[in-house]
């Protein structure tokens, strides 16, 4: 079982730098026992929370790329809910999603390249080609001009 | 820009004749809106990149409507996963206070 899952957790801005990064090592070894790998792990560093969770303002973000099966999320997931260091996690399956961002873009260049070739230019763009851009209308994307009508 | 007229139909025609209380036709001219994501090729809308996202979260911390935004149906339906996952981790607010 090949998919792809992205998992966000937020560590209670309390917990130190070591205790974050046992927390990784962790997720790395249920990870490694379960048959998965670890493609990326990123850490964001403090950040403010939009919202209050239980009384933190903010927290230590940490972003890993899994690949592994339902039951490895499953288990890592459990996991998370447990520990008392972490505030919030957040697992997403990607891989599908991604096959289609590739795709559609995939799409559009070979589109566009073959309509080029039709007009009987180079199939890239070159520099300094295209339209020059619209004098910006700031107030037409303005959205609380109409605030009253929203409601 | 008349703060009084309502927003219509979002998609629809820029021009529209507004009729005044005694018959008279004036001209509107509204920019029609365009998809954001559709002009700027856009294809990943990204609960992670919350820079793309602010846009679309006024200071009530609502999801945008449409017709405001102009986002076309494909990408509103991705931007409010985007934003609802973003609101989860609390990279953006539910509510303002």
């Amino acid at each position: 079982m090949n998919r792809k899952y992205e998992l966000v957790y937020v560590v209670s801005p309390e917990a130190t730098d070591e205790q974050v990064t046992e927390l990784h090592t962790q997720v790395e070894s249920i990870v490694q026992r379960m048959n998965g790998t670890l493609e990326k792990s990123e850490n964001w560093g403090r950040r403010k929370l939009a919202y209050e969770i239980g009384r933190h303002k903010e927290g230590t973000y940490v972003l890993e790329v899994i690949v592994g099966g339902g039951d490895l999320m499953k288990e890592i997931d459990r996991r998370l809910k447990v520990s008392d260091l972490i505030i919030r996690h957040l697992a997403v399956r990607v891989d599908e999603e991604q096959g289609v961002i590739e795709r559609t873009r995939e799409r559009r260049t070979e589109t566009s390249r073959r309509r080029r070739v039709a007009r009987g230019l180079p199939a890239d763009r070159q520099p300094g080609e295209g339209q020059r851009g619209e004098p910006d209308d700031d107030r037409d994307d303005r959205f609380d001009i109409g605030a009253e009508d929203m409601r | 820009m008349n703060g009084k007229k309502s927003f219509g139909g979002g998609r629809g025609k820029s021009a529209t004749g507004a009729q005044g209380k005694d018959g008279q036709r004036r001209p509107m001219f509204r920019r029609r809106k365009v998809c954001k994501f559709c002009s700027d090729k856009i294809d990943d809308i990204n609960y992670k990149d919350v820079k793309l996202l602010m846009p679309f979260v006024p200071e009530r911390a609502k999801i945008l409507p449409r017709r405001i935004s102009g986002t076309c149906a494909l990408h509103q339906r991705k931007l409010r996963t985007a934003l609802m996952r973003a609101r989860q981790l609390a990279l953006i607010p539910y509510t303002a206070e």
